[in-house]
């Protein structure tokens, strides 16, 4: 069954990363934050809670960043070069699985890595609160919004890594990150363009991903609400996103010669 | 029904980075292996056997021809849950122990879930690493993960067999060893398509063999039909270590080796050796028909300078 086959590949997938020590950055993580917890709550008055969410979330965000970055790009190429593909590929595989199954390897790692780090955050919050606020909820819907933005990045290292180099395939979407963090000032400069450049700039706004709408970090921080329309919206947003970016993948991956 | 069809396969790879230009890697290729057969893939080194094999496992796509393993198309992954594939000095996740590798295999592969320990622990034993089960890939040798490939290979109890150089990287006791259990394979009625470019191998294994070079197909036939005794000629040992003159008028060059001596000669001066050692009262040990050996029948289908590139025998 197509399931069963991408469910292993995914547990294979996720087994490299365990033991390629990938969820070591996790002491980097909680090193950082239990340090950002005694520093704040000695020289920040009145805004520690502000200053941890800032800077747990951010770091929630780019330490996966980096993962879902840098194992993404190598999670096709890597098969190939080293020849691992040719053993899976033999057997009652098909491609489309193999892509799909890297893809949830890699998220799913990426999920227990951010579980844990959230876990980091909210012990960081308690130490620096002596307890949790109800506006401490919107942090969930903040690191759901990460996540979401980790299944749109992972999605496009897997789309570069299945017709292009490593470190292009880096390149590719770490630009792509940094641009679709301001997707909604390009969508601003382009509703102001004129002529050839309003639809060169509404074009490149609307193709990158909007990372920016997916960055609730800072409403969090201040205790801000976030609404069911966004939630939805961007759920949908990263989801389609995701799927066609990895559907990309698949159709450039199923024409591919394995030399 | 044959157990593997090739029918016209072809393969044409664009090289080059600014100018791009067409390399043909397999030139309309065609080949029929029965069922229960081993057959060998003989050629130098970039012969495209390698190539043969990727288009075989769907890993390449033909650039024309095609090709059916057991009745079905080559991406048909019914068809792949029948078949086993050793590539060339393969390589495995070296994170996993062999243990864990087989039996990730084994459910690619579609093995029943109470059944995987079972053949796992019985390749591991048929390829002599009983003991190395519970080692992670990154401590073994070349030649032990030659032999995980092998048992990755045979783990699902496959009907056909793709061995690309199966020989590569092992010692002369697991060369033997892999031997015998190509010879057990067979027994069981398997099908094995293996490429080498180690002739004395091909030679000991195989029912029939192909010869490809440059990409092309310069022959195809039963070893014993390629090896056989085309040459007319016999060779007869006798016991001493002298020539007598009365033999020397028969034959010209005669080979000392500790207290015998060998000559080879036309098989219509046979009886007239025979006739003259007799005369001369001396014991003749054998006379056995000069066959072309199969690396003669390879050298001979490449030019000169062609044989001369990766032939081992």
């Amino acid at each position: 069954m197509s399931g069963a086959r991408v469910a292993h590949i995914a547990s294979n997938t996720f087994r490299e990363a365990v033991r390629d020590r990938v969820l070591y950055n996790l002491i980097a993580f909680a090193v950082l934050m239990s340090g950002a917890a005694i520093l704040v709550g000695q020289i920040s008055i009145g805004i520690e809670r502000l200053v941890v969410i800032n800077l747990g979330l951010t770091a929630v965000s780019l330490f996966g960043l980096v993962i879902a970055i840098f194992i993404g790009i190598g999670l096709v190429s890597k098969e190939i070069d080293k020849r691992t593909l040719y053993t899976v590929l033999s057997r009652p595989v098909r491609r489309w699985e193999f892509i799909v199954g890297k893809f949830f390897g890699l998220v799913g790692t990426l999920a227990v890595n951010t579980f844990f780090m959230a876990l980091g955050v909210f012990g960081a919050l308690l130490w620096v609160s002596h307890g949790f606020q109800l506006a401490d909820g919107w942090v969930l819907v903040a690191l759901y919004f990460i996540i979401l933005q980790f299944l749109i990045i992972t999605a496009l290292a897997l789309l570069f890594s299945s017709f292009s180099s490593p470190l292009l395939s880096a390149v590719f979407a770490f630009a792509l990150f940094v641009i679709g963090s301001f997707a909604e000032d390009l969508r601003g400069f382009a509703a102001m363009a004129q002529g050839a450049v309003h639809w060169l700039a509404a074009g490149v706004a609307y193709l990158v991903p909007n990372f920016s709408s997916l960055n609730v970090v800072s409403s969090v921080a201040h205790g801000q609400p976030i609404s069911a329309q966004l939630v939805f919206s961007n759920t949908l947003y990263a989801l389609l996103y995701t799927a066609m970016a990895v559907s990309g993948a698949v159709l450039i991956f199923e024409r591919r010669n394995l030399k | 029904m044959a157990a593997i069809e090739i029918i016209g396969l072809s393969k044409t790879y664009n090289v080059g980075f600014w100018r791009k230009r067409l390399k043909c890697a397999l030139r309309s290729l065609d080949l029929t292996i029965a069922q229960g057969e081993i057959f060998g893939f003989l050629g130098p080194n970039g012969a495209g056997k390698t190539t043969t094999l990727k288009l075989l496992m769907g890993l390449v796509f033909p650039s024309s021809g095609m090709a059916r393993i057991l009745g079905m198309e080559i991406n048909d992954p019914r068809m792949k849950a029948r078949i086993g594939f050793l590539p060339e000095q393969p390589y495995f996740y070296d994170y996993l122990t062999a243990t864990e590798l087989l039996e990730y295999y084994a459910q690619l592969s579609g093995v029943a879930a109470g059944d995987r320990r079972r053949r796992v622990s019985k390749v591991l034993e048929q390829v002599g690493l009983p003991d190395a089960a519970k080692v992670q890939l990154r401590k073994f040798s070349k030649g032990m993960l030659q032999r995980v490939g092998i048992a990755q290979a045979i783990l699902h109890d496959p009907e056909v067999l793709f061995f690309d150089e199966p020989m590569s990287g092992l010692d002369p006791i697991g060369r033997r060893q892999v031997r015998d259990l190509m010879e057990e394979l067979k027994r069981q009625g398997k099908t094995i398509f293996f490429s080498t470019h180690i002739l004395s191998d091909a030679e000991s294994l195989c029912d029939r063999v192909a010869i490809i070079h440059l990409g092309e197909l310069r022959g195809v036939g039963a070893v014993e039909d390629l090896t056989s005794s085309v040459e007319g000629r016999v060779e007869i040992v006798w016991l001493g270590n002298s020539v007598p003159a009365s033999v020397r008028t028969i034959v010209t060059e005669c080979h000392a080796s500790g207290d015998t001596m060998r000559a080879v000669l036309p098989e219509t001066q046979q009886d007239a050796m025979i006739d003259a050692l007799r005369r001369e009262h001396l014991r003749i040990v054998s006379i056995t028909p000069v066959r072309t050996s199969l690396e003669e029948y390879f050298v001979r289908k490449l030019k000169p300078s062609e044989a001369a590139a990766g032939v081992r025998s």
